[in-house]
């Protein structure tokens, strides 16, 4: 009875996905044009952050104020690569020096820096969308860890890393685009990434590798690390005490929070075709702060919901008042942070769960009038204590937080 | 200069907060297999002398030495895996996780990132958990979250997930602290039978209990030890009746 809930509970855990799956895989390509799918993909790229966060902020418990930085690193790595494939000496022909980026041209730039010439290969684009933000998480986490700076110190320093390589990136125009970013992408190995074919199939890219990567964070939830990152939430000295390296564990959840948000970065480059400064600074990785807020810090799925359903409003609202909706997201967060700490997951996990499990349990009781011989899996009123801790402890808690 | 025979061996220790010594040049030696009980009034520097002993607190100067090896320098998670477990004086448990978790998680193995990631919950592992819940006598509450059991099974948890990792030397602070005079019973009963193969460092206040475990008791006074031996010539010594037991 106790290997079967624990099957169910796996198998229960991978339902939530599997509806997030249909939602973005079918019903929302189906009901939405290409511009609202494309939009829809932008957002999901924040996605990446949102997960990131819930491993690392939610399991870890580790508040990082600068995910902009990661998202921006990956995407500015891929922008790169797509700049530097638009910038052919045939359709630059016309600048002082071809061959090179526009921006660069513009800024007195004659040669191309030595560390843009290795962007002219994908696979090494590919490898620094993922290795560059995973080398700066693992300098900045380690130090940090390692001295056992956290909480509050910890949330500053990322947002002043955020607000440091914003800053270098604008200065520096003449390698990076400035303020403006890296623009006018427009090829893929020669595939048009503008057209609307290519927008579907990026679309269902994107939507496919951030499955992929709910599945793998929560197979690390779920493993004997996940155990540990809540472990490590609870009583930290207990951990260390048990003879765990409690730094390494934070260093490695946050490069993986890092590598997320990377290939969110690289993803957003290719749907929106441009990658600018205004997604690393201090604003854009506190906006993502949000969605996982909203969403439930501990969930996976409910981060993207979150994502999605602040993003759509930002959209609605920014259109409609664009002078309020920073008010008002302000409002949302601090709504939520004191209303329901555990976002729309853990409203789920209070409200909805309660209702079904008693419908449910209605039903087994139905059956097993029917069948009177038949064992009733589910009782509502707990008969073994397995079951009692199954339903109502363990499995209540740390269900709700990985749903 | 110390002797190899002695599990623990802590010599010339002092560490200083801030001028204050609270524990100043103390020396002592643990025997393989004996069950030390350190006493003293409050601020006699028992709890710190755990702390620099599991590496929570760095000695000013002095050594600590586990089975000869020295420990003074090396960082906490190296102390515990050379075999030195510790007991928080507050049950420190993890209070959302199941108890079967709790101990689960105290296996030593995987205990780096990648060996945590491949953690698999095997029939090692599920035994040694059914033997270790037997003897803190939990076996029926595995599946239980642990923060809700009483106070005297938190106590109890936590000196199993020590258990799990067969430590060589445990160090217990105020283990019966908070518990009822039943569960002070069965603690004691659990200690004696635990210390079989290892050695055992015990803070505690409680007379009878001290007395109902001790090989050898410690008394701590202001940073220093006071006196050392038997419950019987501790309590007849007059240092220790003035300091301590007469007030």
């Amino acid at each position: 009875m106790k290997a079967n809930g624990l099957i169910r509970t796996v198998y229960g855990n991978y339902w939530s996905v599997a509806i997030l799956a249909l939602i973005l895989l079918v019903l929302f390509p189906l009901s939405m044009d290409i511009f609202r799918l494309n939009l829809v993909g932008k957002y999901l790229t924040y996605g990446f952050v949102a997960i990131g966060l819930v491993m690392l902020w939610g399991y870890a418990g580790v508040l990082s104020l600068g995910q902009g930085v990661f998202f921006g690193l990956g995407g500015y790595a891929m922008a790169m690569f797509l700049k530097l494939e638009a910038s052919d000496p045939v359709s630059t022909a016309i600048q002082s020096t071809p061959g090179i980026p526009d921006f660069m041209d513009w800024n007195q730039l004659t040669a191309l820096p030595w560390w843009w010439q290795p962007f002219h290969s994908l696979p090494f684009a590919l490898f620094a969308v993922i290795a560059v933000p995973s080398l700066l998480a693992l300098i900045i986490s380690f130090a940090m860890f390692k001295r056992r700076v956290g909480g509050v110190y910890f949330a500053i320093i990322t947002q002043a890393v955020a607000l440091i390589l914003s800053v270098l990136i604008i200065g520096q125009q003449g390698f990076t685009g400035g303020v403006n970013g890296i623009t006018d992408l427009k090829t893929l190995l020669g595939w048009d990434i503008r057209s609307d074919s290519a927008r579907y199939v990026l679309y269902f890219a994107n939507a496919a590798l951030l499955l992929g990567a709910i599945v793998l964070c929560r197979l690390i939830q779920q493993s004997k690390l996940g155990t540990l990152l809540l472990a490590m939430r609870d009583k930290e000295d207990r951990v260390r005490f048990s003879g765990y390296d409690v730094a390494m564990f934070k260093v490695f959840t946050f490069c993986l929070a890092a590598a997320l948000s990377a290939i969110g970065g690289a993803m957003f480059a290719l749907q929106v075709g441009f990658m600018s400064p205004s997604f690393v600074g201090i604003v854009p990785s506190i906006e993502m702060v949000i969605f996982a807020a909203i969403g439930g810090r501990m969930s996976l799925v409910g981060a993207i919901y979150g994502t999605l359903l602040v993003n759509f409003g930002k959209t609605y609202f920014s259109e409609s008042f664009p002078d309020l909706w920073l008010f008002l997201m302000a409002a949302l967060f601090i709504g939520v942070v004191m209303a329901f700490p555990n976002g729309l997951a853990g409203l789920y996990e209070s409200h909805v769960k309660p209702w079904l499990a008693a419908r449910r349990s209605k039903a087994t009781k139905a059956a097993a009038r029917v069948a009177p011989t038949a064992p009733t899996h589910r009782p509502t009123a707990p008969a073994s204590p397995a079951a009692a801790a199954g339903e109502l402890g363990l499995a209540g808690k740390i269900s709700s937080q990985i749903a | 200069m110390s002797n190899t025979d002695f599990a623990l061996a802590v010599e010339g220790l002092t560490v200083s907060f801030d001028g204050f010594k609270a524990i100043d040049d103390l020396t002592l030696y643990v025997d393989r297999g004996e069950l030390r009980v350190v006493i003293g009034p409050n601020g006699a520097g028992k709890t710190t002398l755990l702390d620099l002993i599991c590496g929570k607190t760095r000695a000013s100067s002095g050594s600590i030495k586990f089975k000869n090896e020295e420990m003074s320098e090396l960082p906490e998670h190296l102390i515990v895996r050379a075999g030195i477990g510790r007991k928080f004086q507050t049950p420190s448990i993890y209070e959302n996780l199941s108890v079967f978790k709790n101990l689960e998680v105290s296996f030593p193995r995987g205990r780096g990132v990648i060996g945590a990631l491949g953690f698999k919950c095997d029939q090692v592992v599920r035994d040694k958990i059914d033997e270790v819940a037997q003897l803190i006598g939990l076996a029926d509450r595995l599946d239980v979250e642990s923060g809700l059991l009483s106070h005297g099974q938190k106590q109890w948890l936590e000196i199993g997930m020590l258990l799990m990792q067969d430590p060589e030397l445990l160090m217990l602070d105020e283990p019966i602290a908070g518990m009822s005079a039943r569960e002070r019973e069965l603690t004691a009963e659990l200690l004696l039978r635990i210390c079989q193969n290892r050695s055992m460092i015990v803070i505690e206040h409680d007379m009878d209990f001290v007395s109902r475990i001790a090989h050898k008791v410690t008394v701590m006074h202001q940073g220093k030890i006071l006196a050392e031996g038997s419950m019987a010539q501790v309590q007849a010594d007059p240092k220790v009746i003035d300091v301590y037991l007469g007030h």
